[in-house]
């Protein structure tokens, strides 16, 4: 019960930080101060207390994207174990509920951006839709890696593994699977190298460009499950990267944020090294994700 | 036995419904209500024989000698029937009822009581091949109904688009009858009489060779890749009710007929299994990728049907492996998954064709590029229209996604689960799944966004309206069943696992049950957790105080000032890539004009989706034949004494022939 609440707790409060850790990361290496760590949430707070612009073009639909969106991704993030904890939701056969949850989110907030009748979000929406055509199967490579190796339907079962941990004989395919894992998280939240959360031209962006004409409250919302998901898909890839587990409560929730941080300082390099690929180049990223994994799925079934 | 005389009396209603309107002028509008008060009827009827039958613990039988030289009357329903009768007994009666607006007699003076007419037979010939058991009673049924469907799709045969489709759609169902002709006969010579009871044992070439010609006939009216070619055409042709009645239920019966006849087969080898597998991958995937590329929002939709019967096929194809290989409950999540979403697509799809109906029916176009901002003007149509996408894309917490769960389950479960044996060839299936279903949440935000988003593209989707009640209230029901089965679904288990456990033959002691391997009340819990999620956050944002300062702008266009609306995305360049990822199989055709100097000229650009196998394959292939065998066309006298004389010059050679054969 304990563990429940403070699952919840960390999954609605820890999410804005790893933008704020990210930023950091980023103004590190190029040289500069960076906006405070707490930043995201002040622009949360700064949002929930404005009022909107809404185009005459749009409909309720506009409306409901973003709502459906959060809802959609809280419930996921309730369907993912973090660290050694199980998740509050599990049941066999989850793991599909909560890749259909992220497809509910992208089918609301790409509606809600066509909805507006700009090109621009239209442009944004066929790319995150053409995207994630090629990230959904490689994720679920890695489900059938994780559920061959642990013999559970749960995500939380496949992400904890079997009796005592994944055996070395293992290693190959998680290893694998983990950098296809890594890729479709980048791509997911719309980082560089698939796409750049600061840019300035719309023409360029993926979900940024997407929700262009939501404004006060609404824009807030898109932010924080944005963030959310990032999280969510943190706590995934850290399952595959990093299963230490010390066996004592407060020490694993410790070890579990300290994980978290890491991850976003470890993307936080990546956009710092990295440029944003060609548009017409992340297809063929997603490819590469696709491959890792299915290759993965082919090493241990061979 | 009631049961039977139920459904039998309910065939005759339905088949008939459309006769009375002959005796009443063609304008009268009592002649079509008479019709589908006799449809709700009969379906009533039917329904009713549907809940009896199931109830019972033995299929009820009725038979019957009759006069003709082959086979027997002989009709019986037992649980697999009933899943498909269901559907066959509720559809129909709504588009019936959609009718009554979308095509009044008074407005189509010269169609309306032939369309009636072959409508009502085209819903009991379906029933009728449902319970059939016997090989020539299902073939004369199985024939009525595609002539009837034929009939009914192209009642606007003054359009050369229409009659092309009908054209196609005739030649491909006789191939497919065809196969099932050669089908029976072989099942004949294996068994020993037609009727289509469980076969003991045959010999293995024999049984296979029955298995392949039955995916051959029924995948033709299924509309598996490649055998799809009629499809997008007559269901674009069609009216839009009986769009939704082919789409939703008469392509089931293709399924229907690869069912029962792996039911009869005895245990097959697995390549069987697999063979469906692969179809229903290369279907679900080229389909789905075939939508995402049409311009028209009839012909999409038909393309996304191919899809869905893909994804059937997948489950079925899970199904008959795990008979194979005596794996259970694959069998029990393959087949009722597959069943399950056999059922919903049913109610989404004609959903969503009677929603493309009331579009068309103000609009006039069915030309994606040419629709748009149609949710300000048709609120109520738009709500269905998206309640219908979410729950075709299988999204949580709507219906397809029950089905498409229980698939992905007994797909995950071929994998392996903790070392235990598996047949991990089969789990990328569900990778494909996976793949599909991002795909067709493109292709559906990619419908919803250009035909009801945005503003309207050109000055006919300006107007329009919700259409009147008897329109809308076959959808509002529709889309009730898709939300109920959504949150719901266990309501449908007891069903399907006696329609599985026909199938499989499994004996009642086998230790395993749906409900056990598929938590499905966790999914009722999971999607109201949703919805109360949803309802919550959108309580929250009605009440905060903030949330009515509202100020109204135009849409910002990066400091653009006059946006234009045909500066939209169009749907053609939402699909773009999707569409050149797939080009190998797709083929796209872009006329693209070239520009030349600083001040170029006005200049087109079109983009063309044909239909690869058909259009590129096909209708060449036919050409090219037609061309060779003109030379025959010397016996063409168009005399029909020089036909007779043919027939007679060829019966008396078999003669001949035959008593030479006889001589030892």
């Amino acid at each position: 019960m304990t563990a429940n609440l403070i699952h919840v707790l960390l999954l609605l409060v820890m999410p804005p930080l790893l933008a704020g850790v990210i930023n950091k990361t980023k103004a590190w290496f190029g040289g500069r101060v960076g906006p405070p760590l707490l930043q995201s949430y002040y622009d949360l707070i700064k949002l929930a207390r404005k009022s909107m612009v809404l185009s005459t073009t749009t409909t309720w639909v506009f409306r409901a994207g973003p709502v459906v969106t959060l809802a959609a991704v809280l419930m996921a993030g309730l369907l993912m174990p973090l660290g050694a904890f199980d998740a509050p939701i599990r049941f066999s056969g989850d793991p599909i509920f909560f890749a259909y949850l992220l497809g509910l989110a992208r089918f609301f907030t790409t509606t809600a951006a066509l909805d507006t009748g700009s090109a621009f979000e239209g442009m944004g929406a066929a790319r995150e839709v053409t995207f994630a055509s090629l990230s959904e199967p490689a994720v679920f490579f890695a489900l059938l890696v994780l559920a061959r190796l642990s013999g559970s339907l749960t995500l939380t079962g496949m992400l904890h593994g079997p009796m005592g941990g994944f055996s070395a004989a293992t290693a190959a395919p998680l290893i694998l699977v983990a950098i296809g894992l890594f890729v479709v998280l980048l791509a997911e939240n719309c980082r560089i190298p698939v796409d750049d959360p600061n840019t300035h031209l719309e023409l360029t962006m993926i979900h940024e460009v997407m929700v262009l004409d939501h404004s006060g409250p609404l824009l807030g919302v898109i932010l924080y499950g944005a963030a959310l998901k990032l999280f969510i898909f943190g706590a995934l890839l850290l399952h595959v990267l990093a299963p230490f587990q010390t066996g004592v409560a407060w020490a694993d929730w410790l070890v579990f944020c300290a994980e978290m941080l890491a991850v976003a300082v470890a993307i936080g390099v990546v956009e710092s090294i990295m440029a944003r690929l060609l548009m017409r180049r992340v297809p063929y990223l997603l490819t590469g994700a696709l491959l890792f994994c299915g290759f993965g799925f082919l090493l241990l079934v061979r | 036995m009631s049961a039977t005389w139920n459904i039998l009396a309910a065939i005759v209603v339905l088949g008939l419904s459309g006769l009375p309107a002959y005796l009443l002028p063609a304008r009268s509008e009592t002649g079509q209500r008479v019709a589908t008060a006799a449809m709700v009827a009969g379906s009533l009827l039917g329904l009713c024989g549907v809940a009896g039958g199931v109830g019972g613990a033995i299929p009820s039988v009725a038979g019957a000698a009759w006069g003709l030289p082959y086979g027997r009357f002989s009709v019986a329903i037992d649980a697999v029937s009933a899943v498909f009768l269901a559907l066959v007994f509720v559809v129909p009666a709504l588009g019936s009822i959609y009718g009554l607006g979308y095509w009044g007699h008074a407005q189509h003076r010269g169609t309306g009581r032939r369309l009636g007419l072959f409508y009502g037979l085209l819903a009991g010939s379906m029933a009728l091949v449902l319970i059939a058991r016997d090989g020539v009673l299902f073939l004369i049924a199985w024939e009525a109904m595609a002539m009837a469907a034929y009939f009914a799709a192209s009642v606007e045969e003054d359009d050369p688009a229409v009659r092309r489709a009908g054209w196609v759609y005739l030649i491909a169902t006789h191939a497919g009858t065809l196969c099932l002709i050669a089908m029976f006969a072989l099942w004949r010579q294996a068994t020993g009489s037609f009727a289509l009871e469980p076969a003991p044992a045959m010999a293995a070439g024999l049984a296979s060779a029955i298995f392949v010609l039955a995916l051959f006939g029924f995948g033709f009216k299924a509309g598996l890749m490649p055998l799809h070619v009629w499809l997008p055409g007559a269901h674009s042709a069609a009216p839009s009710h009986v769009s939704a009645v082919m789409s939703g239920v008469m392509l089931k019966m293709g399924v229907y007929g690869i069912v029962r006849m792996t039911a009869l087969l005895p245990v097959g080898p697995p390549w069987w299994g697999g063979t469906l597998l692969v179809a229903g991958a290369i279907t679900g995937l080229a389909g789905i990728a075939f939508a995402i590329g049409q311009h028209d929002l009839k012909r999409l939709l038909a393309y996304s049907s191919i899809e869905n019967i893909g994804i059937i096929a997948m489950g079925l194809g899970l199904a008959v492996l795990g008979r194979a290989l005596g794996r259970p409950e694959w069998v029990l999540l393959g087949l009722g998954g597959a069943l399950l979403h056999t059922i919903n697509h049913g109610l989404f799809k004609p959903l969503l064709f009677l929603g493309a109906g009331a579009v068309i029916h103000c609009v006039h176009t069915r030309e994606l590029d040419r629709l748009g901002g149609l949710a300000r003007r048709m609120p109520a149509v738009t709500g269905l229209f998206v309640i219908g996408s979410v729950a075709i894309c299988a999204l949580p917490p709507l219906n397809g996604f029950a089905s498409e769960w229980l698939i992905y389950l007994g797909l995950f479960r071929t994998v392996g689960l903790g070392g235990e044996p598996g047949f991990a060839p089969a789990a990328v299936a569900a990778v494909v799944l996976a793949m599909i279903g991002a795909m067709a949440v493109a292709c559906f935000a990619k419908l919803i966004g250009t035909v009801f988003l945005g503003s309207a593209r050109s000055d006919a989707s300006q107007h329009g309206h919700d259409p009147t009640a008897t329109m809308m209230g076959p959808m509002i029901v529709l889309a009730f069943g898709c939300v109920c089965l959504g949150l719901f679904p266990s309501i449908a288990i007891a069903p399907l696992e006696d329609a599985s456990r026909t199938w499989a033959a499994l004996a009642e002691s086998t230790p395993i049950s749906l409900a056990a391997v598929a938590p499905l009340g966790w999914i009722s819990a999971a999607g109201l957790g949703l919805v109360a999620v949803v309802a919550t956050f959108a309580l929250i944002s009605r009440i905060t105080p903030r949330a009515g300062a509202v100020a109204e702008a135009g849409t910002w266009d990066c400091g653009y000032a006059r946006p234009d609306r045909r500066m939209q995305y169009t749907g053609s360049s939402l699909g773009a890539t999707l569409v050149d990822l797939f080009g190998l199989v797709v083929w796209p055709r872009n006329h693209q004009p070239a520009i030349h100097g600083l001040f170029p000229g006005s200049a087109t650009f079109k983009s063309v989706v044909a239909d690869t196998v058909l259009d590129r394959l096909v209708l060449p292939f036919f050409r090219a034949a037609g061309r060779y065998m003109s030379m025959f066309r010397v016996f063409q006298q168009a005399q029909m004494q020089s036909y007779v004389l043919y027939v007679l010059t060829i019966v008396i050679v078999l003669m001949v022939w035959g008593t030479m054969g006889a001589e030892p």
